[in-house]
């Protein structure tokens, strides 16, 4: 087994800021923006955003929802595993709003398309951006790309993305693991 | 760790582990969420026909199994005993496997002979989920009443929980006494000695004949129906049902001399002024309409785990 560091601590910070301050060039004080990180792994890089965000822009209302894609998922009863649901908590509407779904790792598309169809129950979005940590370029099983990319990777579907966050006991990096 | 329920078919509670039920309530939490938002749906049983198959009468846990199947986008069936060949003579096996030939894959059963459910899940090829036995077992009402005291008390783990009423005839109390043991919980039952079974002391169970003192030791109160349709047309368990609601109904006057406030709960349906009065069951007290309204997230849940476990039909 080997693997490889993609994003260590200290790029890691870079990067978020970066995702930061792209958000903010494109929905100013977020007045019309919500923000919702996908269960489970994404919402760990969605707080680590929101936090930012309001520590950059202090006097913006950030407003912060998580979703869970699990009911709406496609392979129920065909991965052989049982899907398990986590907690979804959208305390707004989503009616006319600009969407910023987020989710560590971009890989096939299909979690991303079970989350898009999530938020519709939510009300009709006025439109629905992407961001994601990093981005399995050439391994979209579905017509997904993201608006804001921390890193693009090319690899094979024999390695794994890793993502570890401060908050789980380790530190903030990524890796990609081979077996 | 993986987690999956331990079970293919929910015949009761007694079969039921304390990790099955926690993955039930986790699953009920999220359907609950799902419940509450405008668009109270969600697509995951798509591929999924289950045949609601009623051999006895049920206004609300039949209703409540309807909307639970609606709301995961399954497809349903219903059937309903008085308006079918049953009457023509037909044996239990064969009329069930005469609705899967359509292509069913889980059977919603409710009938009059305990271990109804269990022979059927021994003879037919679906996923079957007890909606009540005969005097035996009715698993997701008592899920649905322990889910209730978790979210009114916050835990179901050392509580105590007296079963008051015609624990001979209720199935009701049977699933609850297993499923509250399995939680931890402490279970008393409350009635006259005509009505609570012989040995049934040696489920772990205390037995007290006086409602004042088994309401003065719980914390919750399951007032459960004086089942007539199920008591022997020739064997008076008690002399009248007026003396019965003297000695064993509860009033808003005896609730409120109690040292502590305790939760009361019904099953349904209220026989109101028989085992409560209607100032009990409409208290701030009594948690019967939160019951109802967790009966559809907990059989959504229980639905949509067995709903996993069935086979998928290969080359479709």
């Amino acid at each position: 087994m080997s693997q490889i560091t993609l994003i260590d601590s200290k790029l890691m910070s870079l990067v978020i800021t970066r995702l930061c301050h792209q958000l903010i060039e494109n929905h100013d004080d977020f007045s019309e923006t919500v923000i919702i990180g996908m269960q489970p792994r994404g919402i760990l890089l969605a707080e680590n955003v929101v936090d930012k965000l309001r520590a950059i822009q202090p006097k913006s209302n950030i407003r912060y929802g998580i979703i869970d894609p699990t009911f709406y998922r496609d392979d129920f009863r065909q991965s052989g595993k049982q899907l398990i649901a986590r907690p979804t908590e959208i305390p707004f509407n989503l009616e006319g709003q600009r969407v910023v779904l987020i989710d560590d790792v971009l890989y096939t598309g299909r979690t991303v398309r079970a989350g898009l169809e999530g938020l519709m129950e939510y009300g009709r979005p006025k439109s629905v951006e992407l961001m994601v940590l990093i981005d399995r370029r050439f391994s979209r099983q579905l017509p997904i790309e993201p608006t804001y990319i921390g890193k693009s990777i090319d690899s094979y579907d024999n390695q794994e993305v890793r993502v570890m966050w401060k908050k789980d006991g380790g530190e903030d990096k990524v890796i990609l693991v081979s077996d | 760790m993986e987690k999956t329920l331990s079970i293919k078919h929910l015949l009761g509670t007694k079969d039921l582990t304390l990790q099955d039920v926690e993955l039930i309530f986790s699953q009920a939490d999220e359907f609950k969420e799902v419940l509450s938002r405008p668009i109270k749906k969600v697509p995951s049983l798509r591929d999924i026909t289950i045949a609601n198959i009623f051999f006895e009468n049920s206004t609300r846990t039949r209703l409540s199994f309807e909307l639970a199947q609606k709301r995961l986008s399954a497809d349903i069936v219903n059937f309903a005993a008085a308006s079918s060949s049953v009457k023509k003579g037909e044996t239990l096996v064969d009329t069930v496997n005469n609705i899967l030939a359509m292509k069913v894959d889980m059977v919603v059963m409710r009938h009059a002979s305990p271990g109804a459910a269990q022979f059927l899940s021994q003879h037919i090829n679906a996923a079957i989920v007890n909606a009540g036995d005969g005097t035996h077992e009715h698993p997701t009402q008592a899920l649905l009443d322990a889910y209730s005291i978790r979210e009114k008390l916050g835990t179901v783990k050392g509580k105590k929980v007296a079963i008051v009423g015609d624990i001979t005839h209720s199935r009701v109390a049977l699933s609850n006494i297993h499923l509250l043991k399995t939680l931890g919980a402490e279970v008393m039952l409350c009635g006259p000695t005509t009505l609570i079974p012989k040995h049934i002391e040696s489920l772990g169970v205390k037995v007290e004949h006086n409602l004042r003192n088994a309401l003065e030791w719980c914390d919750v109160a399951n007032m459960l129906r004086i089942q007539l349709e199920r008591q022997d047309v020739d064997v008076r368990y008690f002399p009248s049902l007026r003396e019965y609601s003297l000695q064993y109904g509860l009033d808003k006057q005896l609730l409120d001399s109690l040292s502590k406030k305790i939760v009361i709960m019904h099953p349904g349906p209220i026989n109101r002024g028989v085992e409560i009065t209607s100032d009990v069951a409409d208290s701030d007290q009594s948690i019967i309409l939160q019951q109802v309204e967790n009966g559809v997230a907990i059989r959504m849940a229980v639905i949509y785990l067995l709903a996993q476990n069935i086979e998928t039909r290969k080359g479709m």
